[in-house]
């Protein structure tokens, strides 16, 4: 497998880095192009930006943060939040996105990931899926920051949106996200064995293991992280050293 | 002296990152859609993203084919990226077969399903893979100055198969199976990986590019 990559995930209510939990209760954290070009220095893989007030607001305001960060950053970086056409998506390439992360729009109209894949290739197509378990081995798909329900069962929402041209999943436990008390492994692992697609686990790290367990349990192909790298609560090289050591390859700085 | 790169712009990809990686190199970047300023390149840059016969089109429609194809005659240097890499190619086979611009013999094919033991693997190859020589040693190549092993970012479903085993310069392993990550005939390089989000390394293979003469 190629190496597992280290994605710093940086939710922003513009200008503002932001953190919450379970995707609520947002506290400030500060300029996001400046956390994101510390995390590059310190050799994180790829940057995922999501404007999470972006679908309540109906638009994106992300442009000036990808444009600043780009400026010094040579790494892919994914912007999500409120793109819902492909004028959208246009827009975030054109300020450095590599790709876009999408999750209301593709619920509204699947027939969007496969317009998005059309035109700018499965790679730039990233389903953002916000999980939340709805009974024992099944999780129900929520929009606007797992505030609203969509009926869809997580992993067949996966299998379509792949079927559809999706290129990643960026799947989120609403359950595990801002605790710190590990992936959902049981999820992760579910939609990664139902799609060839990567699957990037999101939610819940807190320390070492949760990394090494969603990898070899969940079989993550990647794994966001915020809360870790924001408050510094572990070095992103003794992240590595951790992942390494388990036989987990991951890039060499 | 100057450095100046023409990035060619035919309406795909993200040419704000190649063209940020240019400078950061100390050279200017020109993001051009005009044919004579694209056949006056010293140094060309080809990028691409999306579908081989979509990517071929819209060169075509932009009416860049010539003189990206003269640019590369002349012998000055060129380099393509991901798309703009296979496009160098006889052929693509990607949503039918398409014919390419057939600078460096050999097709473009599906990156193989399954590993070399034939589990099925992730498609499209996404991430960082370590990147190797193969016949041809890196020492005055844009590779030059490059460990062996350093990992570069990937994402394609698509891969050059050169024919002469002499075009393929770097490759890299996907679960046993060899991807060409790198191509070469002269001062015409392609690679699959993006040097543009690649980190350092990539920089790195940008400042050699941009260094190479282009009398």
């Amino acid at each position: 497998m190629p190496s597992l990559r280290l994605m710093a995930r940086l939710d922003i209510k513009a200008p503002n880095l932001i953190k919450g939990i379970h995707l609520e209760g947002l506290r400030k954290i500060g300029n996001p192009a400046e956390f994101a070009r510390r995390y590059y220095q310190a050799g994180i893989d790829e940057i995922i930006y999501m404007d999470i007030v972006a679908t309540l607001y109906q638009r994106n305001n992300l442009s000036d943060i990808l444009r600043d960060t780009t400026e010094s950053v040579f790494i892919p970086i994914t912007a999500g939040g409120g793109v819902r056409t492909l004028q959208d998506v246009e827009t975030m390439m054109r300020c450095g996105a590599d790709k876009v992360a999408i999750n209301t729009a593709a619920v509204k109209r699947p027939q969007f990931i496969e317009e998005i894949a059309t035109r700018f290739g499965s790679q730039c197509c990233v389903l953002s899926v916000e999980a939340k378990q709805s009974g024992p081995s099944r999780w129900e798909a929520y929009t606007d920051n797992g505030r609203e329900h969509t009926g869809l069962d997580v992993v067949e929402w996966v299998r379509r949106a792949a079927d559809l041209g999706a290129g990643e999943v960026l799947l989120t436990s609403v359950d595990r996200e801002g605790t710190r008390k590990g992936f959902d492994v049981a999820l992760t692992r579910a939609v990664a064995d139902a799609v060839s697609i990567p699957v990037i686990a999101s939610g819940g790290m807190g320390a070492g293991e949760h990394l090494i367990e969603v990898v070899r349990e969940g079989h993550a192909d990647a794994v966001a992280m915020a809360d870790v790298l924001h408050y510094d609560r572990m070095p992103l090289a003794e992240l590595r050293e951790r992942a390494a050591g388990a036989g987990i390859p991951v890039r060499s700085i | 002296m100057s450095r100046d790169a023409i990035i060619v712009d035919y309406g795909v990809g993200n040419l704000r990152s190649v063209a940020r990686a240019v400078s950061h190199c100390g050279a200017e970047p020109v993001l051009s859609s005009g044919a004579a300023r694209i056949e006056a390149a010293r140094h060309l840059i080809l990028p691409g993203v999306g579908a081989f016969g979509s990517c071929v089109g819209a060169l075509r429609s932009h009416g860049l084919l010539d003189p990206v194809l003269k640019v590369i005659d002349s012998g000055r240097p060129v380099l393509g990226i991901c798309v703009g890499m296979q496009m160098l190619l006889d052929v693509g086979e990607e949503f039918g077969e398409h014919a390419g611009l057939a600078r460096i013999a050999g097709r473009v094919q599906a990156v193989p399903a399954t590993g070399a033991d034939g589990t099925p693997h992730k498609i499209p190859h996404v991430g960082w893979s370590a990147i190797f020589p193969v016949a041809t040693p890196w020492a005055g190549t844009i590779f030059e100055g490059i460990t062996p092993g350093s990992t570069c970012y990937f994402v394609h479903s698509y891969a050059a198969v050169p024919e002469g085993p002499e075009n393929t310069i770097a490759v890299c392993d996907y679960d046993g199976r060899t991807i060409c990550a790198a191509i070469n005939r002269g001062r015409l390089y392609g690679v699959q990986f993006h040097p543009e989000k690649s980190g350092p390394v990539g920089l790195r293979i940008f400042d050699n590019f941009l260094n190479m003469s282009a009398d």
